[in-house]
């Protein structure tokens, strides 16, 4: 096995037993989902109207909940100072770290969508715009998360200051993600549009969020 | 083989750690680092490790594989055992032996270290020796020429102590080099001292005393 698939299938192991993280993504974004319908009342106009905006902020305040363990875990028993000496280059060991993350704590959500989207009064083809939008678009929330989690390494209480670095961020994903959702749902603008920028956003923080994570991790060590 | 360093200094934020270190160790050779609290001495194994930059001197290597760095060519045994208590004692060694890509005998490692029989327990349950000595398979399961020893031993009983010397034993005759942090002598012969205390040795003549010592902190 590689160097990186070992790290990977490591990663998912912990992520999914007792105590990991991967459970509590999905079960936040579950709960903010299903109560705001009970917040905002009976009101199906306006909960089509907000739906896709909920989802998606629910979907990025989830990604930011486990994404504070992601190096610190790793950092306090020692294991970095290992994985710096290993041949592996550490962008590829930041960037199998981050789709680990991804498949644990973001996938489920994205599974869960088309479920939690009744609540909001979504029907079929806007569901499946919705999770479109959700399945391109969580990497790119994963991906600039990286580059927070590795910034807030070495600190005790690292989980607020990794909002306050990463929440500014992701605000562009956040615009282009609704607005290709609510495109998909309402028109007037062509789902292709906005949803293309997603794309590239995306792509764009996969190529940068490893790098930008590796120069913050290696920085760190010093 | 032929590990050298020339002048070696660490400042860790502002102070000075140590400056002026040098060493030369060869193939089969052990370097027992000593020093008080405070002196340095995982600092400089840190540095062997690539993990920190020294702020002088020079550090090489001649005769060992010409691609690699040496970070990439050392076992780095620190304070911390890198062990996930979710994963099963098998699991967390299996990980780092494909992660390092070496020569894999992860059970056989984990029979020499005493660990064989509770392979598949979830590592949570280790004691801290138990933790220890699953670290410490590690570098038996993957091989690489030099190992870095932080304070190996600190909390293994007698007897595990005792097998620890026979693992470095081993690995010298087969040619490795060992660098180590240690304040208990671990009965090997073939030793060469470094010790880091020299610039303060006048006025360290207890830990008490070193502790006191605000030379070393830089105003």
């Amino acid at each position: 096995m590689s160097p990186l698939a070992a790290l990977l299938l490591r990663d998912m192991r912990i992520a999914v037993r007792v105590g990991g993280g991967a459970l509590i993504g999905v079960l936040f974004f579950l709960a903010v989902v299903s109560v705001t319908p009970f917040a905002v009342g009976p009101d199906l106009a306006l909960l089509k109207r907000i739906g896709p905006a909920i989802l998606w902020l629910a979907a990025l305040l989830a990604s930011l909940l486990a994404l504070d363990r992601l190096f610190a875990s790793d950092h306090e028993d020692g294991s970095l100072d290992l994985i710096l000496t290993g041949r592996a280059p550490l962008e590829l060991v930041v960037a199998a770290k981050g789709i680990a993350h991804w498949l644990t704590t973001a996938l489920p959500l994205v599974v869960a969508a088309p479920l939690i989207a009744l609540l909001l009064d979504l029907d079929g083809s806007a569901e499946a715009g919705l999770v479109l939008t959700l399945l391109v678009g969580t990497p790119a929330l994963t991906f600039i998360g990286l580059i927070g989690a590795a910034i807030a390494v070495t600190l005790r209480r690292g989980g607020l200051l990794l909002a306050i670095i990463v929440l500014p961020l992701t605000v562009p994903v956040l615009i282009f993600g609704v607005a290709a959702a609510n495109a998909a749902i309402a028109g007037p603008v062509p789902f292709g549009t906005p949803f293309t920028v997603l794309c590239a956003l995306t792509l764009a923080s996969l190529v940068i969020g490893p790098f930008a994570a590796a120069a913050a991790l290696r920085l760190d060590m010093e | 083989m032929r590990l050298s360093a020339v002048d070696l200094a660490c400042r860790r934020g502002d102070r000075d750690v140590f400056s002026g270190v040098s060493f030369n160790v060869g193939a089969g050779e052990l370097l027992a680092i000593t020093g008080r609290n405070g002196a340095g001495k995982s600092s400089l194994l840190r540095i062997v490790a690539g993990l920190i930059r020294p702020v002088g001197g020079r550090l090489w290597l001649e005769g060992g594989e010409p691609e690699l760095s040496i970070a990439e060519q050392v076992h780095y045994l620190g304070h911390q055992d890198p062990v996930k208590p979710s994963l099963s004692v098998l699991e967390n060694l299996q990980f780092w032996a494909a992660f390092f890509a070496g020569a894999i005998k992860v059970d056989d490692a984990l029979e020499l270290v005493g660990l064989g029989a509770i392979a598949t327990l979830p590592a949570g349950y280790l004691s801290a020796g138990q933790r220890r000595r699953l670290s410490i398979a590690r570098l038996i399961a993957v091989k690489r020429p030099i190992w870095l020893l932080d304070e190996p031993t600190s909390t293994l009983d007698a007897a595990a102590q005792h097998r620890v010397a026979e693992f470095m034993r081993t690995h010298l005759s087969e040619g490795g080099l060992v660098l180590t942090a240690t304040h208990s002598a671990l009965g090997l012969s073939s030793i060469q001292e470094l010790s880091l205390d020299r610039s303060v040795r006048s006025h360290a003549h207890s830990d008490v005393a070193g502790m006191e010592q605000p030379a070393a902190v830089a105003p």
